[in-house]
C-alpha cells in the first residue's frame, strides 16, 4: 500500500454522517434526556456507542484502515497500558482496609 | 532555517526516499499520541473510581451540565474532524485553495467549540459550581459535590487546552498552505496535525457521555 492513498470524498462524508447518526443515538438512549432505562447497561451502552465512534474515527479520519500496519501496533500497546492503568487503580481501592482508608 | 524543500519533493539525507520520512514523521506522531492517551487515562481513572464511590454525587453533578451544549459541541468537533481531514485530501489533490478553506473551516469550529465551553463555564463559575474547596454552590445535596466539579474541570480543562494547541497548530498549517507549501507530494504537517486534532475529537467522544449523560 503506498503511503500517500486518496480515500474517495464520499468515504469521508458517509462517516460523518454515520459519527453523527450515533451521536443523536447516544442522546436518545441516556435516561436523563429520553427517560429510556436498561438499568447497569446504561453505561455499558453509552460506552459501546462511543466505542464504535471511536473506531470509525480511527479506522477512516485516522486513516488506519488503509494505513502502515505498525501505527496499529502502537495503538493495540495503548489500550494495553490503559488497561493495566485502570486495573491496577481498581485492584488498589477495591483492596484497602475501609478503617485505614483516608478516602 | 530548513533547506530541504519539501515542497519540491526533496527529502533530508537520512532518509530512503519521500514516502520514509512521510513515514516516520507520523510514526512519532502515533508515539506521541499514545502518551497522550496515557496522559487522560489517569483522569479516566479517576473519573471511574471517584464514580464508583460516590455514584450520587456524579449522578447530582451531571444535573447541573446541560446536555444540549455537549451534544452541540459533539457535532462541532466531529464536524471539524472531516473538515481536516478534507484538508489532506485537497491537499492530496493539488488544491491549495479548497484545502485552505477547508483548513480554515476547522480553525472555526474550534472557535465554536471553545464559545460554547466558555458559556458553559461562566454559568458555573456564576452558580458556584467549581472544583474542591472552592465550591460554593449552597443548594448541594451531596456533601462532596466539589468532587464532581474537580473531575469536570480536570477533564474539559485538559481537552480545552488540547483544543487550543490544536487551533494553533491549524492556523500555522493555513498560513503554509496558503504560500502553496502543500501538494500532493508534501503534506506531512497538515497530515499531523490532523491526526492531533482527531485525537482530541476522540477524547471528546468518550467525555461527552460519561460526564452528560450518566444517570
Amino acid at each position: 500500500m503506498s503511503a500517500h492513498n486518496i480515500v474517495p470524498f464520499h468515504v469521508y462524508r458517509n462517516v460523518l454522517l454515520a459519527l453523527l447518526a450515533l451521536t443523536v443515538l447516544t442522546v436518545l438512549v441516556a435516561k436523563p434526556v429520553s427517560g429510556f432505562d436498561a438499568g447497569i447497561f446504561n453505561f455499558v451502552i453509552a460506552m459501546a456507542i462511543a466505542s464504535v465512534k471511536a473506531g470509525l474515527v480511527l479506522a477512516f479520519f485516522m486513516q488506519l484502515k488503509y494505513d502502515n500496519k505498525l501505527f496499529l501496533v502502537i495503538i493495540v500497546s495503548t489500550v494495553f497500558f490503559l488497561a493495566l492503568l485502570f486495573g491496577i487503580c481498581t485492584i488498589d481501592i477495591l483492596t484497602r482496609p475501609a478503617l485505614t482508608s483516608t478516602l | 532555517m530548513n533547506t530541504v524543500n519539501r515542497t519540491a519533493g526533496e527529502y533530508a539525507h537520512h532518509f530512503e526516499n519521500a514516502d520514509h520520512e512521510f513515514e516516520t514523521s507520523k510514526f512519532g506522531i502515533w508515539l506521541f499520541l499514545c502518551t497522550e492517551v496515557l496522559m487522560f487515562g489517569g483522569l479516566f481513572v479517576a473519573y471511574f473510581l471517584f464514580s464508583n464511590l460516590y455514584p450520587e454525587t456524579f449522578v447530582e453533578g451531571a444535573k447541573y451540565l446541560d446536555w444540549k451544549y455537549g451534544a452541540i459541541n459533539t457535532a462541532v468537533l466531529l464536524l471539524s474532524s472531516f473538515t481536516m481531514v478534507l484538508g489532506i485530501y485537497y491537499a492530496q489533490n493539488n488544491n491549495t485553495k479548497k484545502c485552505v478553506t477547508s483548513l480554515s473551516i476547522t480553525l472555526v469550529c474550534g472557535f465554536i467549540f471553545m464559545f460554547i465551553k466558555y458559556l458553559e463555564y461562566a454559568h458555573k463559575i456564576e452558580m458556584g459550581l467549581l472544583p474542591g474547596e472552592m465550591f460554593s454552590f449552597a443548594e448541594a445535596q451531596s456533601s462532596n459535590l466539589g468532587l464532581y466539579f474537580s473531575v469536570y474541570y480536570m477533564m474539559t480543562g485538559l481537552h480545552g487546552s488540547h483544543v487550543l494547541v490544536g487551533m494553533g497548530l491549524i492556523f500555522w498549517c493555513i498560513l503554509r498552505a496558503r504560500k502553496g507549501e502543500f501538494n500532493s507530494k508534501y503534506y506531512t504537517p497538515i497530515e499531523c496535525v490532523g491526526l492531533f486534532w482527531h485525537l482530541v475529537d476522540l477524547i471528546w467522544i468518550y467525555l461527552f457521555p460519561l460526564l452528560y449523560l450518566i444517570d
